[in-house]
């Protein structure tokens, strides 16, 4: 298939997953701000969100102070913020646009509509009204296009690197979600507030849908290793970074035949590590530490899969230093709009 | 309405109808032959039933994102809102007869221009036979002298062509103009008819329409039927695009979808050594056939405009050398140019022998002393078009203009009358349409769809425009037209 193509079809993916993450973070920290507790606090939880989506910049460039309703608004409907959940929804329906031909008309129509409906539900004033139905819609409608791809398209290239722009996305997200949590819960001095730990703790699961899984899985109280422990490792839960990069690295095979890349040998090792990692000695490391190595190693990776595959017009870059982790986006292909003559 | 016009569905052509119900609308007078089912199926429905109908049509549209992004205001800053072209229920109805002949006529037409084209850019016998001026060749700004002498596969370069065909004064076809550049809006022609058996699959079990849904696969073996002499047994094909913004990238990805080829844009491609390859993520892979949407002037920076972006560096090269094909051909404007119109029925003399089927529009070009004379003692009642314009711009037409637009327009005439010829207006035929105070009569065109390959063909229909402001005769989707769906019923 074509490169562009490939393209394309990986970042409508990725844009596709990032609003879902988006929307999820949002309800969770929506929903602690809700609880009985100091302002402070609430206010240390968009901060630390902004913090971790490498947002602050642009946010405190116009806004003032880190009331719930101006973050919402911020990163739920403000075009000029790249990882908004309607500049992503629209970004996702772009691509799927600019490649409707190369994939099937139910797949387009579900973006589509998801973005159309999107403007329409803001200026019905949704966010005002009930922020988490908004929040909720994102996320399903997220489920209903990963549907459209699993139920109906052919297992081909388009559909591998579909694939991988959703499990990469989802890798980095899941890892940014974690880690804003510790985050906060390092920065908060006043550490007696026990029952507060646990919505605290409850929140993140339920972000990444991972309340119940939790309960099956360890049977006992919540607590923060645990749920590092399971967000991280986890390999049969598909939100945890474990199978997600498990997925990558397995549709990179897909897409490279059993050539060997750098691509292949990054994802291998990354997947290896995440297979028979230990908690406990990710702990001990430091969990933020851990985090902001695994992002700028799954950037180093979605960098590769990149040159390798999707823009091999573009002239061959150093690769960058393994210390960024700032939230890719896509490179622009030209395209220009032509007046046409007769026709 | 002052003028009378041809009415498409009744045999009274004076007829004032305006803002009827579908009940009141019928007995307006007597419907035409190939009309009466359909008018007496409208008339049974209520008007709430058609007035959900058609909301479901626009909500159909925007959902499979058949839209062009215009520019105003919308719900959110910072987007530009998208429009669906207005789609009319009432469908334009062809008899099996009429539509027969039209066709022998557009079969001959298409020929007789393919024919134009390759003489124009071999032996030049027209000119050499005093037919056409050499100038009017030579010095039109149409004429790729890359051409010369190129030679493309079965001597074809219109392998899609567009013709505009209105009707007027009694019911007589004319061809208003003949697109054979990128002509557009064959995915209209198949949405609407899609849409119009989705709205209303009774009307389809009691009327028998001609199909027109093969479209595709007769593009697609038209463009087999292109390949290079040498290209591979099954050669590989591709659309070419502008890209997203372009106003028909709808109806490219569309194409290419229903082919099953990539759709590419030009950037995908490269050249090497005279040959044509498309970047794959499993290297490069060569091209045989470009169906190609984009103009001429933008296909490689090397040889036409340099700034194009849009284009591929080499690929003219690659197409002199014969290893890849364009559809259509370079330099096809040449033969669909306004200056070169009059000339088309001396073309179907002079290469077929035969008499043209359909009529021209009588033109008077200004070049010629006389002819200007004339054109400008009439500007009021003429219309007055560039030789050059497209789109419905850069047009005088009298009768709808004031006394300070017409003056104005003199001196611009006056000034370089190559530019310009001159037509009557003609009283284009109108067809009954829903606008916002009920059904009122519209004037309507005809763009049917004619492909050459290894034979000329084409499906029965076409996409009809119809101009939705009252008394306007101009159809352009940009000037505010719509469209409806075409009907050729099978005896």
């Amino acid at each position: 298939m074509l490169s562009r193509t490939a393209d394309h079809l990986f970042w409508m993916a990725r844009y596709t997953e990032r609003a879902e993450n988006t929307a999820r973070m949002l309800d969770a920290n929506y929903q602690l701000s809700l609880l009985p507790q100091s302002d402070e606090y609430a206010e240390l939880g968009w901060r630390a969100m902004l913090s971790i989506s490498e947002l602050s910049g642009i946010y405190s460039a116009a806004h003032h102070g880190m009331k719930s309703r101006e973050v919402i608004d911020f990163m739920a409907r403000d075009l000029s913020n790249p990882s908004s959940i309607v500049s992503c929804l629209r970004a996702a329906r772009e691509n799927a646009r600019a490649v409707r031909s190369s994939t099937n008309s139910e797949l387009w129509e579900s973006l589509n509509t998801t973005w159309l409906d999107c403007q329409r539900m803001l200026a019905d004033g949704i966010l005002e009204r009930e922020p988490y139905t908004f929040f909720e819609w994102v996320k399903f409608r997220s489920h209903l296009s990963r549907g459209v791809q699993l139920g109906t398209l052919v297992k081909d290239d388009a559909f591998y690197f579909m694939r991988l722009g959703t499990f990469i996305e989802r890798a980095d997200n899941t890892a940014r979600i974690l880690d804003v949590k510790f985050e906060m819960m390092e920065q908060r001095a006043d550490t007696s507030a026990q029952p507060f730990d646990y919505h605290h703790w409850v929140a993140v699961l339920g972000s990444v849908s991972g309340f119940e899984v939790y309960r099956r899985v360890y049977r006992d109280v919540i607590t923060p290793e645990r749920v590092a422990g399971l967000l991280i490792l986890y390999g049969d839960w598909p939100r945890s970074l474990a199978a997600s990069i498990a997925e990558a690295e397995q549709l990179i095979g897909q897409v490279t035949k059993g050539r060997d890349t750098e691509a292949t040998r990054l994802a291998a090792q990354l997947s290896a590590e995440l297979k028979n990692g230990r908690i406990r000695d990710i702990l001990r490391g430091g969990l933020h530490a851990y985090l902001v190595d695994f992002l700028a190693r799954v950037n180093d990776l979605a960098g590769r899969v990149s040159r390798e595959f999707l823009l091999p017009i573009a002239p061959e870059p150093e690769p960058e230093p393994p210390t960024q982790t700032q939230t890719q986006t896509q490179t622009q292909t030209q395209t220009q709009t032509q007046t046409q003559g007769k026709g | 309405m002052t003028q009378a016009f041809f009415n498409e569905m009744f045999e009274r052509s004076d007829l004032e109808a305006r803002g009827l119900t579908a009940v009141a609308f019928r007995g307006v007078g007597d419907p035409r032959t190939h009309y009466r089912d359909f008018m007496n199926w409208l008339a049974a429905q209520s008007e709430q039933q058609i007035d959900i109908k058609r909301a479901e049509a626009d909500l159909n549209f925007r959902r499979v994102g058949i839209t062009f992004a215009v520019y105003g205001t919308s719900d959110l800053p910072g987007i530009i809102p998208e429009r669906t072209i207005p789609f009319d229920v009432i469908p334009r109805i062809f008899p099996a007869d009429e539509w027969r002949s039209l066709e022998r006529g557009l079969r001959q037409r298409v020929n007789a221009l393919n024919r134009f084209i390759h003489d124009i850019y071999h032996d030049q016998d027209i000119i050499r036979a005093g037919i056409i001026p050499e100038a009017q060749i030579l010095g039109n700004a149409q004429y790729r002298p890359q051409m010369r002498g190129v030679d493309v596969a079965r001597d074809i370069y219109a392998h899609i062509a567009g013709i505009d065909i209105v009707r007027a004064g009694q019911g007589e076809f004319y061809v208003l103009e003949d697109n054979l550049r990128v002509p557009s809006g064959v995915s209209y022609m198949l949405e609407n008819r899609k849409m119009m058996m989705r709205l209303f699959p009774d009307l389809f079990a009691r009327n028998r329409v001609a199909p027109v849904a093969h479209y595709p696969d007769l593009l697609l073996d038209t463009l087999r039927a292109s390949a290079p002499a040498a290209a591979a047994e099954n050669p590989t094909i591709v659309v070419m695009t502008p890209g997203m913004y372009n106003s028909a990238y709808f109806e490219h990805a569309f194409l290419a979808q229903q082919m099953g080829v990539e759709l590419v844009e030009g950037q995908d491609l490269f050249v090497e050594n005279d040959y044509l390859y498309m970047r794959t993520t499993q290297g490069p892979q060569r091209v045989d056939v470009i169906y190609r949407r984009v103009d001429d002037d933008f296909l490689d920076p090397l040889v036409f405009r340099p700034d194009s972006a849009l284009g591929v560096p080499g690929l003219i090269g690659a197409y002199r050398a014969g290893n890849v094909s364009l559809c259509n051909a370079v330099g096809t404007g040449i033969a669909d140019d306004k200056s070169i119109y009059p000339y088309v029925p001396d073309m179907v003399r002079f290469y077929l022998g035969e008499e043209p089927i359909l009529n021209n529009v009588p033109t008077w070009m200004c070049r010629k002393p006389d002819d200007l004379a004339y054109v400008l003692d009439h500007l009021p009642e003429l219309v007055v078009k560039e030789t050059h314009g497209a789109g419905g711009y850069g047009m005088l037409v009298g009768p709808a203009s004031t006394t300070a637009q017409i003056a104005e327009f003199r001196a611009v005439l006056e000034a370089h009358p190559e530019k310009y010829i001159a037509q009557p207006t003609l009283a284009l035929s109108t067809c009954p349409t829903y606008v916002e105070s009920g059904i009122a009569p519209r004037h309507i065109d005809l763009r049917p769809f004619v492909l050459s390959g290894t034979e000329v063909r084409m499906v029965p229909g076409g996409l009809t425009r119809v101009a939705l402001r009252e008394g306007s005769l101009v159809v352009n989707s940009s000037q505010g037209g719509g469209t409806k769906d075409t009907w050729v019923l099978e005896r």
